[in-house]
């Protein structure tokens, strides 16, 4: 039977195509360093499909965002995380259960893994319903757990499994080794002497003890060695081993397909939670965005870039939080300011907020008002690309215009120093023809340039990366919404330099 | 730093005579001295015992030293290997180190009487008590039985995955010595079955070979406990015999030069005790095969110590031979003096001027203060610094002013301070001040110029007898004008 998804409130939307591609926005927003630091822990869940489709209905978005919810609570996290464990060492026994189907080996692990397995359900089911679960997603898993465990097929599986495992563990026997000769009997001594040595070396066993006790892996391989030993104990003790073969036959393909799905889509919300706890730790905020599907008044407090804040979090640096907000009429920021300023770093934090808003995902930030765009687009300075004969004016051209022809106006740009390379006459020019379709068309837009005429259009905002104030020299990474005054900075290096003119005159006096 | 300004090397060498190990031990136990004078006098005690039985000395360090790097070769044969090969070779580092104890005990019974000191009294009754003849004869019976001459055998059941668990090795002989295999395994049992590896199969032997490792992990991790122990004490043993041997090697040394030593009196920290008559820089009188010009040091109440006076005047010198004086003291060694009585300090620091790297002069200065902050880092109340020439590397009046303030700080933390100085401004207002806990010394000139290395007390002057340096040079130039 195939029950409920935990990531898609309608099955139809369901999205688990190994082969789909990264959108073309991730290198521009360093979303790919994310999504590769996310999922690098998690490689057997194959998770980059789900961080790269975004959902683009709020209602959708709101399934995820409550299962996220219910996962705040500590105890929850720590069940799901124990049964994740579980069923990756169910699907580990497996593995090696199907390498030789035949040996008694194997055949022990298939009945290891099912014990698992049945054991992992058990206790999931138990300790859900002891949960006190809001979201649409882990009711509906609920409902479906409870069906599932207490089904005739599950139930007899849970028995057989108690009933061979005694049998099993009640084996016993003696193996005598020397030199090359290894002898298996069913009698066993009692004769270990280990306190023995202990007490005559008392003395020389105080203070902490080196024990390399620990060292030899509980699950290492059997060698062919223990393999013969074994066959010869399946001699001794026939009677055992024959009820594991009829165990094996009876119960192949035992795991559940919804609980197995479960189990791979439940890492979408883990990988992001473990991801984020360690700048949660340094004390960076995240919140639940509210997300709307209509409404292009967007905000966002203390928001930061989540790929720049994980890069920085072995070192001592800390994160410079921005805040923006768009009201009325407002749909473009225009960022101006010093190079170096935080501004390109500002457009990224923009385009990672919306993306992962619209994964259903909690974002970098203190609170968060965001849009649902149909589609995501960027725009970032690129290297010249010396296989082609164009211009990198054409070629910015060329892209922009790709982009232009492709938005709607439920869709995002973002733009970072675009037309850099021609004279200001030209990029201005060029600049106001872009941002005249985005304002037509009533586009969501982030725009970094250095042209402050380009802040006084129509439903822009000028926002600015400021420096010290006594020291030009210093960033503040601070991006403030205020009139575009690249002056004041000039000047202020200008002062720096004594060639103000006071300082001249001064200078000049004798 | 501390071992670079007093030239700590040049004694560590002598005292080592080419031995690394020994090298290390003295040098270790040279920056680490004890601040404890109870300490200092059970090991002065130790130390007389040696310098009056070198032999023995000599004898007991050979037999530590040569166990500890019989049991390296057997360890460094099986490393990395299962548990079953740690067994052997923690058994053979085992019978080693029994036989070391063995004879350590003999060289006791023979030789104890001549040795009074408590360390060694206790020592030799330690071995005597601890490893008596049958305490030793059952330690090797043990062994012998942990050969696992007759195999081994091992219990075992069913784990996860029908794989075999909870192996546990079983002894296979009585205590009687006669095997008791039998009793389990008999060739007429049909509740038996055998099989044999081929001899090719080095892959079978390896996964035999694991298998009796996890038989016997807990017993080789034992094992491993006990070779380690004995391999710390035998360390142990080596390093204390070590510093000795340092001793009486470096004593030896002296005598053939006839210079003069002494055990010192160690005094609290704290109680500013400092009466010391005719100490000589040892390192010096070690580097050159001159006599050596000695000086004594009247500090008692004194936290403070300044010397000045002039150049070549023998004032490093002097700093160096109180520094390496206090040093081996607290290392419970013999002194480079006719009489030592002084208190002990928590740390002995030198802050001496780096006459190296010219090139960086504007930094010399930071350089400098850097180096003090170090210093400052580690101060405790009763330590002791020795201060050569510092904050020179700016002009007098900043010098001056930034070595009254540290000083007077260090003073007040209780610090005890020795201080060379040319910096005149810091000197003379000190002089002026003066405080009763300050001491000011001179390097003796005579009224010709002619210097005599001898530190006298006396108030800062004015002048560093730049004008004698002027003249000796000047006047040698003359000199070879008038040959030439």
């Amino acid at each position: 039977m195939m029950g409920p998804g935990i990531l898609f409130a309608h099955p139809d939307d369901d999205i688990r195509d190994d082969a789909m591609l990264e959108p073309a926005c991730f290198q521009d927003l360093h979303l790919d360093q994310i999504v590769s630091a996310l999922t690098a822990d998690y490689e057997e869940y194959h998770l980059n499909p789900f961080f790269y489709a975004p959902l683009h209905r709020a209602d959708d978005v709101r399934y995820r965002q409550e299962v996220f919810e219910d996962l705040r609570d500590d105890h929850l996290y720590l069940i799901i995380r124990t049964f994740a464990k579980e069923m990756q060492s169910m699907r580990q026994l497996l593995s090696r259960a199907e390498k030789n189907p035949n040996t008694y080996q194997n055949k022990g692990w298939f009945l290891e893994a099912a014990r698992i397995y049945t054991e992992a359900i058990q206790s999931l089911a138990d300790a859900l319903s002891k949960c006190s679960l809001e979201s649409r997603g882990f009711l509906a898993m609920l409902t479906y757990l409870n069906q599932y465990s207490s089904s005739e097929q599950f139930i007899s599986l849970a028995e057989d499994i108690t009933r061979l495992s005694n049998e099993l563990a009640g084996v016993a026997y003696t193996i005598h080794i020397r030199g090359n000769e290894v002898t298996v009997c069913r009698n066993v001594p009692d004769e270990e002497y280990y306190q023995e040595v202990a007490d005559i070396f008392s003395k020389f066993l105080t203070g902490p003890g080196t024990s390399d006790k620990d060292t030899i892996p509980e699950q290492r391989e059997m060698s062919q060695v223990e393999g013969r030993i074994l066959d010869l104990v399946s001699r001794l003790f026939q009677n055992e081993f024959s009820h594991l073969d009829t165990f094996q036959e009876k119960h192949a393909g035992f795991a559940d397909e919804t609980i197995c799905r479960f189990d791979r889509d439940i890492h979408f919300y883990i990988a992001y939670l473990e991801f984020i706890s360690c700048l949660k730790q340094k004390g960076l905020p995240f919140c639940t965005p509210l997300v709307s599907e209509t409404s292009k008044e967007i905000c966002c407090t203390e928001g930061f870039d989540l790929a720049l804040a994980n890069s920085l979090l072995s070192g001592n640096r800390s994160v410079v939080p921005n805040d923006f907000f768009l009201q009325q009429e407002e749909r473009i920021l225009v960022i101006t300011g010093p190079n170096q300023g935080g501004k390109t770093t500002f457009a990224r934090m923009y385009g990672q907020l919306h993306h992962l808003a619209s994964l259903g995902c909690p974002v970098p930030g203190r609170t968060a008002r965001l849009f649902l765009p149909d589609k995501l687009f960027t725009h970032f300075e690129q290297e010249e690309d010396i296989n082609t004969f164009r211009s990198k004016l054409e070629d910015d051209l060329e892209r922009i215009h790709t982009i232009l022809n492709q938005c709607t106006p439920r869709s995002i740009i973002i733009i970072n120093e675009i037309f850099s390379s021609t004279t200001v006459q030209d990029a201005l020019f060029l600049g106001h023809k872009v941002l005249d379709q985005v304002i037509d068309q009533d586009i969501l837009c982030i725009y970094v340039t250095f042209l402050d005429e380009l802040t006084t259009l129509p439903k822009t905002v000028s926002m600015v990366s400021t420096v010290v104030v006594d020291d030009p020299d210093q960033r503040t990474y601070r991006i403030e919404r205020k009139p575009a005054d690249g002056l004041s900075y000039a000047m202020a290096i200008a002062r720096k330099n004594q060639v103000t003119y006071e300082k001249i005159k001064e200078r000049m006096r004798s | 730093m501390v071992s670079c300004d007093l030239e700590l090397d040049i004694l560590v060498a002598t005292m080592a005579g080419g031995d690394v190990f020994i090298r290390e031990v003295v040098r270790n136990v040279l920056l680490t001295g004890t601040c404890d004078p109870g300490t200092i006098c059970y090991r002065q005690d130790i130390l007389r015992d040696c310098m009056n039985n070198p032999d023995s000395i000599q004898e007991m360090y050979d037999t530590a030293s040569a166990s500890i790097e019989e049991y390296l070769k057997i360890v460094g044969r099986y490393t990395g290997q299962s548990a079953d090969a740690v067994r052997i070779n923690s058994v053979k580092a085992i019978e080693l180190f029994i036989e070391m104890l063995a004879t350590l005990r003999g060289i006791g019974k023979r030789h104890g009487e001549a040795f009074v000191s408590e360390g060694f009294r206790t020592f030799f009754s330690m071995l005597d008590r601890e490893f008596s003849d049958e305490y030793l004869l059952s330690m090797r019976e043990m062994i012998e039985e942990l050969k696992l001459p007759e195999g081994h055998l091992i219990r075992a059941v069913l784990g996860k995955g029908n794989q075999g668990t909870g192996y546990a090795i079983q002894r296979s002989r009585k205590p009687g010595k006669q095997s008791w295999i039998s009793r389990f395994i008999s060739r007429e049992d049909p509740d038996q079955y055998h099989f044999t590896i081929a001899e090719r199969d080095v892959a079978g032997f390896r996964a035999l070979g694991e298998l009796k490792g996890e038989s016997v992990r807990d017993i080789a991790a034992l094992l491993v406990r006990v070779s380690d122990h004995l391999v710390q004490m035998c360390t142990s043993l080596k390093t204390e015999l070590a510093f000795y041997l340092g001793c009486i090697q470096l004593h030896s040394h002296l005598s053939h030069r006839g210079t003069t030593i002494c055990f010192p009196v160690p005094e609290e920290p704290g109680s500013r005790k400092c009466s010391v008559r005719g100490v000589y820089d040892i390192c010096l009188a070690l580097r050159i095969d001159q006599p050596i010009v000695s000086n004594d040091l009247f500090a008692t109440g004194k936290d403070l110590t300044i010397i000045t006076g002039a150049n070549r005047g023998g004032k490093t010198t002097f700093l160096r031979s109180i520094g390496l004086a206090q040093m081996m003291m607290q290392a419970g060694m013999f002194v480079p003096a006719e009489s030592f009585h002084a208190e002990v300090c928590t740390g002995i620091f030198t802050h001496f001027r780096r006459e190296e790297d010219h090139s960086m002069q504007s930094g010399k200065f930071d350089e400098e203060l850097r180096r003090m902050s170090q210093i400052v880092d580690s101060l405790k109340p009763d330590s002791m610094v020795l201060f050569n020439e510092s904050f020179a590397a700016t002009n007098e009046r900043e010098g001056s002013e930034v070595s009254h303030q540290i000083v007077s700080a260090l003073i007040e933390k209780q610090i005890r301070v020795l201080f060379v100085t040319h910096l005149h401004e810091f000197s003379r207002s000190l002089y002026d001040q003066s405080p009763d806990n300050a001491l000011f010394l001179r390097a003796e000139r005579m009224q010709d110029g002619e210097r005599t290395f001898r530190i006298e007390e006396g108030k800062p002057l004015q002048t560093s007898f730049g004008p004698d340096l002027y003249t000796r040079i000047f006047s040698e130039t003359h000199a070879d004008t008038d040959a030439g």
